[in-house]
Parts: structure tokens; C-alpha cells; sequence
């Protein structure tokens, strides 16, 4: 089904929010496939077929990452407790937990447009036909 | 808490929900530029300029046997309007009033739409910043004087841009008395002039646009018109005293038109 992405009548709900629904399915997809390739790999004798298989599983990182990308630039607040939480060293639960808690000071803290930095979160309007 | 000191206001938490709910909706409206160039960031307050990837020759190295180049960037820059709202109104708001008087901050609104739209259609020069219609070098026709003449004015510069290798699909960026007339205008056996426009446009969007003078015809392709976000607009707080609450919209950003060609003006 080509409209799965949406949980609410597409019809009721802004193009940005499609559009940013449609990036998190493509995220799904991809880590799925990520996933994938790893059990393939564990299993595959093969060299040839695991070389094959090892550069596909680069390009679902690539994707994966591309849509992580979009999607953070879209959501402050997201992309504040990513900050915490990604390239750090040390414990990644007290990382998250810690992101997590400053993200929602602010948030408490007179942010009612859900945005990490403040903003009302307009972004781009731009739709292409 | 972060520059915007939005915790330092008089407001309860439903009333920065509806202050950013009115500003959102009023900006969303308005804001005609985000919906046809690129939009990059929000890369936040911090951000405060946008690599042009060129250098100017510095005469005087540190020492012989050297040349020197210094890169140059365009730096962001910040449009802020202000306005006031009543503190009785807010606390009518608390008590659940569905009618608070927001009028200043619909007019503030307004204002910094405009000056976006203006900075990037037609240039702002204090911040270096050159506007679509502006920079291109297909010289100017006239829109028209009725709506009936806007489809073989919108075909030409759509053709004009064809001739120049630009590919669509197009956005039409018309200003307020041009939107008005199109949307108004039913040609020869009532078919909406609107739908006529977008057909010509390769279903791309007819924008109402605040500040646009005529009317702009671009590509949507993409990479040649670059709108770079720093703080993307916000409200911020000011001060306040006995009466009022004084607060602000604000944003930073800059604006790179990178292929002056694919954009056609259509003057009023």
C-alpha cells in the first residue's frame, strides 16, 4: 500500500507533515534493509556475494543517514537530544536521558511551538508539483 | 533558556501557544518565498555566514614567497519586527476568551513577510543580499492589464526560460493586486484563469506574494535560488510593564540567487 505512511487522513494534514511522514517511512525502509544485509552477511559464504552484498548495506547507510539528516533539520527538538545522544563516548542511556531532560527544560520553558531552538518551526514551504 | 529569553515574559503556557499558533499561521500565508526557492537550515542563532566558496586576492602576504587570499562570505542578516499585546487580553485568554485582540502581532507578521519576500524577489542592498527579479537578465514584460493577458505573458517568460535551457517545472510568484485579478478572472466560457495559469506553469504553484511588485516566473528545479536559515522566525521577549507585553518576531538569514537566468519578471 502506497499510503501507509499516514496514520491520520492525508487530506486533513499539511504538506509539510506528508512530507515529513513520508521521510520517516523511507527511514523504516531503510534501517529494515540495514538489517537485512547484516543477516545475509552473517550467513553468506560467498565472497564475491559478500562483497556484493557489503557495498548494498553502504548505500542503506547512506540513505539511512540522508533521512536521519532531513528529518533532524525539520525537528529541533529532535535534532537537540540527537546532539546529546550521537558521536558521544560514554554511557548512550544517561547520554539520552540527559539530551532528553535539557530538551524538555526548554520545552517547559515557554516553548510551545514544540521546537528545540525557539522557533514557530516554519522551515520551507516549497512543494514541487 | 536561549536568546529569545521567552521565559522571562508575564505569559502562561496557553499563551505562547496561541501567540506562536496566530504567528504561524499569518507567516505560513504570507511567507511566498519559502514556497518556491531552496530553503537550507534552520542553522541557528549562532550561524552567522553563508560560504560563497570564493576569495579576493589580499595585496600584502605575511612574507615573500607567498600569495594570500582571504575567502569571502555573505554574512546572515536579521530582520526583527516588534509589537505589543495587551496584558488584559492575554489574561482573557487564560480564562479561555476565544477573541483576544492580536492585531499587532498580525500586523508584525506582515511586516517581516514582506521584508522576506521583498529581500528576495528584489534584492535588499544594505545586506548585499540581490533579488531573483533583479538579478535576471531576461529583460521585464509587462503582466498585462486584465487577468485575460496574464496566460500569453506567464507562456512567454515560461518560453524564455525554456530558451535558456531552464527546466520546470515553474512557480509563479504574483503580487497582491496581480493575484487578486487572476483569482477573480474567469476567460472565454468560464474556465478559471488560475487553472489555465497552472496548466502553462506545468501544475507548478501560483503564489499570492506580499512585497512582490508584478510578478516573478521560476524554476522550481532547484540550486538556483538559495534561501540560508539561521534562527528561523521565532517570537522573542523584549520587556514588559504594568500595561502590555512587549515583545518581537524575528529571524536571521541570507539569500543567494546562483542562476540569475532561471527566473523571468513580469512587470505590473
Amino acid at each position: 500500500m502506497g499510503f501507509d505512511q499516514y496514520h491520520e487522513p492525508p487530506e486533513e494534514l499539511p504538506a509539510e507533515t506528508r512530507t515529513f511522514a513520508r521521510l520517516c517511512a523511507s527511514l523504516e525502509e531503510e534501517s529494515q534493509a540495514i538489517g537485512w544485509y547484516q543477516q545475509r552477511l552473517a550467513v553468506e559464504p560467498d565472497a564475491e556475494a559478500r562483497a556484493i552484498m557489503e557495498d548494498a548495506q553502504g548505500e542503506e547507510f547512506k540513505h539511512f543517514s540522508m533521512d536521519l539528516e532531513f528529518l533532524l533539520r525539520r525537528t529541533p527538538r529532535w535534532r537537540q537530544i540527537a546532539e546529546g545522544v550521537l558521536f558521544q563516548d560514554g554511557d548512550i542511556v544517561e547520554h539520552g536521558e540527559a539530551a532528553e531532560a535539557e530538551s524538555g527544560e526548554e520545552g517547559d520553558d515557554a516553548d510551545s511551538a514544540g521546537a528545540g531552538d525557539g522557533s514557530l518551526g516554519i522551515g520551507s514551504l516549497k512543494e514541487i508539483p | 533558556m536561549n536568546h529569545l529569553l521567552r521565559g522571562h515574559a508575564p505569559l502562561s503556557d496557553r499563551n505562547w501557544k496561541l501567540l506562536d499558533e496566530e504567528a504561524r499561521q499569518r507567516l505560513q500565508g504570507a511567507l511566498a518565498a519559502r514556497r518556491l526557492v531552496d530553503f537550507s537550515g534552520p542553522h541557528g542563532w549562532e550561524h552567522s555566514a553563508t560560504n560563497l566558496g570564493r576569495t579576493t586576492l589580499i595585496g600584502t602576504a605575511p612574507c615573500d614567497g607567498v600569495v594570500a587570499a582571504q575567502r569571502r562570505v555573505l554574512p546572515l542578516a536579521e530582520l526583527r519586527a516588534e509589537f505589543s499585546i495587551a496584558l488584559s487580553e492575554l489574561r482573557d485568554d487564560d480564562r479561555g476568551a476565544p477573541d483576544a485582540d492580536l492585531e499587532p502581532l498580525d500586523r508584525a507578521a506582515r511586516q517581516i513577510a514582506i521584508a522576506e519576500n521583498v529581500a528576495v524577489f528584489h534584492g535588499w542592498e544594505g545586506a548585499a543580499i540581490g533579488g531573483i527579479a533583479e538579478a535576471s537578465p531576461i529583460e521585464p514584460r509587462p503582466l498585462g492589464e486584465s487577468g485575460e493577458d496574464y496566460p500569453r505573458s506567464v507562456a512567454r517568460a515560461v518560453e524564455a526560460l525554456r530558451e535558456r535551457g531552464v527546466e520546470g517545472p515553474y512557480g509563479l510568484a504574483l503580487g497582491p493586486d496581480e493575484h487578486l485579478h487572476a483569482i477573480e478572472t474567469a476567460e472565454h466560457g468560464g474556465y478559471p484563469l488560475m487553472d489555465h495559469l497552472a496548466k502553462i506553469l506545468c501544475d507548478g504553484p501560483i503564489v499570492w506574494a506580499p512585497g512582490v511588485r508584478g510578478a516573478v516566473v521560476l524554476s522550481l528545479r532547484g540550486g538556483d535560488f538559495l534561501f540560508e536559515s539561521g534562527q528561523d522566525l521565532s517570537i522573542g521577549y523584549s520587556h514588559h510593564d504594568s500595561e502590555a507585553v512587549h515583545l518581537y518576531l524575528e529571524e536571521s538569514f541570507s539569500f543567494v540567487v546562483a542562476t540569475p537566468e532561471a527566473a523571468a519578471p513580469l512587470s505590473s
